[in-house]
């Protein structure tokens, strides 16, 4: 069976992905170490001991995104995350900078190596360098393939892959894409924070609802419509006489009815976006993929009803999978 | 429920009315008495909070004639009533039953925010650091309030069980639990 790695941004999160049937949680500790750095969210050191001894005792392992790039000159920082999650009992660490894949094989051997989709790395050679010189056993694939490349890239390497299925969309190159620094200083690359909340505010303006990152309005929604995603990326711009959605819809990814396509593709686990979304969201999702991976593994047809109630009024897309250009 | 604007059930005005003239103080005290009890028992609260722990956020039920005014503390959490909105580092707003919902984890916040049955304003951070604090603390208001309710407790909860079904507001938590 294909395996299904989900989302954590809380241990109450986390409990309900491991009840809701997830084989696999990704989780991160509360600092710049980890690419979903935002208030509130992600695991204090005993949190995420107590968290992985719980999905252990329910069969379910736990990878740690370290995924961020160590500032210079405090790699300590990074070290410390991979070593207090070593300890901690987790399954694999998620890394995305080459010099702490480097780190984490010569000081952490027994430690599982996977590596991020903030790595970018989008072809053979690259994953076959990770692969042969530091020991990575999945890479985590950008969302800007095709099935066809994806099947072509699993024939020429011999790691695990893992692709993300369901939630949010990054059109960019992740770990490149510099929009957020550009507006607010801070970046999901650097500072694991994407359009950081204390960058960002929402204000009603008569009927409307304007959203702002760092002092720039990116978008407005009128009265009825979906609140804008505080995102440059989703913004809507006005350009040479035209408005509109300049970088990207603002459509969340669904891959659910690709699964048969990725299990021939050769893909290992399927991933599910939403370490920001409620305990409530992450049972519902994981629930519902769970289903569809039991499903697909015994050669029944997808429970598609149960899938499309979850993007239902919602845009949704299979993103690059499936690749159209307008 | 989560991809699309989930149906929030309303109070009705009529329903509301008494609330219009009853006296704000005394149910400012209860539900400060309710607040520091939940916090005594759930400190991960306080903490989740981090450097948003000194802020005031108001809640405001957007079907009720009143709104809170919540100052977090690890001790002396204070819950004041007011009339119409008051000055507060973070608004957040919607329905009663989408607010308890939250709580209880019977709705996804950014749901309810894209789709606009949930209000934000203010300091964004220290929303979403509440939003995040809470749903971590997989509260249980209506278990809460029968235990507080001591003898009367008994008899409270399947009242509590009763109403949550009729009005389809979720009054405790909606999921149970694996050891």
């Amino acid at each position: 069976m294909m395996e299904l790695v989900c989302p954590a941004g809380t241990p109450a999160a986390l409990r309900a992905a491991v009840e809701a049937g997830a084989h696999a949680i990704y989780c991160g500790f509360a600092d710049e170490t980890n690419a979903r750095n935002f208030p509130g969210l992600n695991f204090s050191r005993e949190e995420l001991a107590d968290g992985i001894a719980f999905a252990h005792r329910h069969g379910a392992k736990v990878l740690v995104a370290i995924n961020t790039f160590p500032a210079a000159g405090r790699q300590a920082v990074w070290h410390r995350a991979v070593a207090d999650a070593e300890a901690a009992g987790a399954d694999a660490v998620i890394l995305a900078d080459l010099g702490l894949v480097a780190h984490v094989a010569e000081a952490h051997p027994g430690l599982r190596r996977h590596l991020s989709v903030q790595a970018a790395a989008a072809n053979p050679d690259v994953i076959n360098f990770y692969a042969e010189n530091f020991g990575v056993r999945r890479v985590v694939l950008p969302r800007v393939l095709t099935v066809a490349e994806i099947t072509a890239i699993n024939r020429e390497i011999d790691v695990e892959t893992e692709v993300f299925v369901f939630g949010g969309l990054c059109v960019m190159a992740e770990g490149r894409c510099s929009l957020s620094s550009y507006a607010t200083g801070l970046s999901p690359n650097m500072n694991g924070v994407c359009s950081p909340p204390s960058h960002v505010v929402y204000a009603e303006e008569g009927e409307t609802l304007a959203a702002r990152l760092g002092g720039f309005t990116i978008q407005k929604a009128a009265k009825g419509a979906p609140a804008p995603y505080p995102t440059l990326c989703k913004g809507c711009f006005s350009s040479g006489g035209v408005t509109g959605h300049v970088f990207e819809d603002p459509a969340s990814l669904d891959a659910s009815e690709l699964i048969p396509a990725l299990a021939k593709a050769g893909v290992t686990a399927l991933k599910i976006e939403g370490r920001q979304r409620s305990r409530a969201y992450v049972r519902e999702v994981v629930r519902s993929f769970r289903a569809a991976v039991e499903a697909v593994d015994a050669g029944r047809p997808l429970p598609v009803g149960q899938l499309a109630r979850l993007s239902e009024g919602q845009a949704a897309t299979t993103g690059a999978y499936a690749k159209t250009w307008r | 429920m989560f991809g699309h604007a989930p149906e929030i059930p309303v109070f009705p005005g009529a329903m509301t009315a008494p609330l219009r003239l009853a006296p704000l103080a005394p149910m400012g005290v209860a539900l400060t008495l309710v607040a520091r009890r939940l916090i005594a028992r759930h400190p991960g609260l306080i903490a989740r909070l981090g450097e948003h722990g000194d802020k005031r956020f108001a809640i405001d039920p957007t079907d009720l004639p009143l709104t809170l005014l919540m100052h977090p503390h690890p001790t002396h959490t204070r819950i004041t009533l007011y009339r119409r909105p008051p000055e507060a580092d973070a608004r957040i707003a919607g329905p009663l039953a989408g607010l308890l919902g939250l709580v209880h984890g019977a709705y996804d916040g950014d749901a309810l925010f894209f789709s606009r049955d949930l209000v934000i304003e203010g300091d964004t951070s220290a929303a979403l650091a509440l939003r995040n604090a809470i749903d971590d603390a997989e509260l249980d208001l209506g278990a809460e309030i029968a235990a507080l309710a001591g003898p009367f407790g008994a008899v409270l909860a399947p009242l509590i069980a009763a109403m949550q079904r009729v009005s389809g507001v979720a009054l405790t938590r909606v999921e149970g639990g694996m050891a």
